[in-house]
């Protein structure tokens, strides 16, 4: 099955964490995601600039309305996701659980849809 | 010698958990299991009249059941060539059912206990996925493994019937889309995963002690399988002490099943229930496993209650009963697990030790919050503190409010998810 892995966490912890705190933050990921491509779950995954970066669209009638920043204000803010094939929830929730971001934030696991 | 109605009848109410566990694992889908189910029933109904019905009749209907699934999945796979999922299975079928077109129908598959105890665990620990909400896990574990129907889960949890069913549809088809695997976890999931199955087979043992369909109060065979389920997992996890307390808790309970029906089918209360006639053997058993689950250190909710209902079975007489200790086990309950009816047994206790009065300020507690007012058990204490303390007209109303709750909702099913004890309820 493929799930997708979304992490959310307050951003703004992010954007005041020192130089090394980043390295370390960024060599955390690097190891996790060689990790899952060597296992062969990889199937995509991104880091994604801040909700500041954000721009939402929505077509009401002939209008395409464009406003600045995410769609719904939260705490915890989308800030990257995986792309991951595994046999079933346990091995998403396991993959999940190693996700550096899964420590002081949180994972949501959505099943990908098959088709009909 | 009864005949072939009954004896779809009696299978489907013995067997259909044993069963559908079975389909359920090798079918990795409730629905197709449960509709499998249904058709090999109509099968054995037009059968049975006809052939005689098979001696191990279980086994019948589960190689029945699989042929009906394979024709379903058939089927199903030739209305959308691009269903790979159904044609995988259909495949794994294939051989399945060669291996069971080598053997005669009739004479059904000699299923190895181990084997089948094995899956029934399987399904325990799928219908208790923490991706699950609570209710959900409860209704599908009695459903699946305890085979009620939908109606008499509903009425177990106090919802309607539709409202069941609709949790019931949501929980199968989130374990089909988001792809909750059937097997016990691995060992570093196991732990985290136990307390949710440990509190659901509970759930399914009150099912069966306090049963809320059926001629029986005391619907055995519920509590035989909880108790069989529970001794799996202690078998499965040794050094855990939650399983055994359980354990101990459900033999504490299941040793006095004899005498909590009169013989005229009305519930005899703890303090009234004949001492003699409790299954001595079995107090016993109890007691060591929960020697045994105590020797474990930390004290979990299991154990707890297995202490307090220990105390209950152990005590010579009903005036002999070690309160004091009951009333600290349940202050000790509270802080590891609160909920309100540990707290309404709390007041029980308390009344025995610094009398009536002092029980019913926990009690009042208890109703300005609110959360056991459709709890017939809450009026029924109540009541009987009111009347020990002479105020007549106060506990005849709440004697009133207790009964209408219990002619509401049919015997024995007013009541919360966690069994009362204390001498003035039955139990």
């Amino acid at each position: 099955m493929n799930y997708l892995l979304l992490i959310y966490a307050d951003e703004t912890a992010r954007e005041s964490s020192s130089e090394a705190e980043a390295e370390a933050m960024f060599a955390a990921y690097r190891s996790f995601t060689e990790g899952i491509a060597e296992s062969g779950a990889l199937r995509a995954g991104d880091a994604l600039e801040s909700v500041a970066m954000a721009t939402t669209v929505r077509v009401r009638g002939a209008d395409v309305v464009v406003t600045d920043g995410p769609f719904a204000e939260t705490k915890e803010q989308l800030g990257g996701y995986y792309l991951v094939e595994c046999a079933d929830l346990d091995a998403a929730i396991e993959i999940a659980a190693r996700i550096p971001g899964a420590s002081y934030g949180s994972i949501e696991i959505r099943p990908i849809m098959s088709p009909p | 010698m009864e005949d072939a109605g009954a004896t779809v009848e009696r299978v489907f109410r013995e067997q259909s958990g044993l069963v559908l566990a079975g389909l359920i694992r090798t079918l990795h889908d409730f629905d197709l299991a449960e509709e499998a189910f249904q058709d090999a029933l109509v099968v054995a109904l037009e059968h049975w009249p006809v052939h005689g019905p098979p001696e191990n009749a279980a086994a019948w209907i589960t190689t029945t059941a699989r042929r009906k699934a394979i024709d379903r999945l058939r089927r199903e796979t030739r209305r959308d060539e691009k269903h790979q999922a159904a044609q995988a299975l259909l495949d794994g079928f294939e051989l399945d059912r060669a291996a069971l077109d080598g053997g005669a129908l009739e004479d059904g598959e000699q299923e190895d206990e181990t084997m089948i105890a094995d899956e029934r665990l399987r399904l325990v620990f799928t219908c208790c996925h923490p991706a699950l909400e609570t209710p959900a896990q409860v209704a599908l574990t009695l459903r699946t493994l305890g085979g009620l129907t939908t109606g008499e889960a509903a009425r177990a949890f106090l919802v309607p019937e539709a409202t069941m069913a609709q949790r019931l549809v949501r929980a199968k088809r989130k374990i089909r889309l988001a792809g909750i695997p059937y097997r016990v976890p691995p060992d570093a999931q196991l732990a985290a995963r136990l307390h949710a199955v440990l509190r659901v087979l509970y759930l399914v043992f009150n099912e069966g002690y306090l049963a809320t369909d059926g001629d029986d109060l005391v619907r055995v065979e519920l509590c035989d399988d909880a108790i069989h389920l529970v001794t799996l997992v202690c078998d499965l996890m040794p050094a855990e002490p939650e399983p055994l307390g359980l354990r101990a808790l459900m033999l504490f309970h299941h040793a006095r099943r004899a005498t909590r029906v009169a013989g005229d089918g009305s519930v005899v209360l703890l303090e009234d229930q004949d001492r003699a006639r409790w299954d001595s053997a079995m107090i016993n058993e109890a007691s060591d496993l929960l020697e045994q689950a105590l020797r474990g250190g930390r004290h979990g909710p299991f154990v707890l209650q297995a202490a307090i209902v220990g105390l209950h079975a152990r005590a010579p007489a009903a005036d002999a009963t070690d309160w004091p200790m009951i009333v600290a086990l349940y202050n000790q309950l509270i802080q590891v697990e609160p909920s309100p009816v540990a707290e309404l047994n709390l007041a029980v206790a308390v009344a025995m030790v610094d009398g009536p009065e002092a029980g019913l300020v926990i009690i009042e507690r208890l109703r300005a919050a609110g959360a056991l007012d459709n709890y017939s058990y809450l009026h029924s204490a109540r009541a009987e503190l009111l009347r020990r303390l002479g105020r007549r007209d106060d506990a005849a109303a709440a004697y009133r409010a207790a009964l209408g709750l219990v002619t509401i909702c049919t015997r024995a099913s007013s009541r919360a998810p966690f069994m009362p004890i204390g001498s003035v309820m039955p139990s």
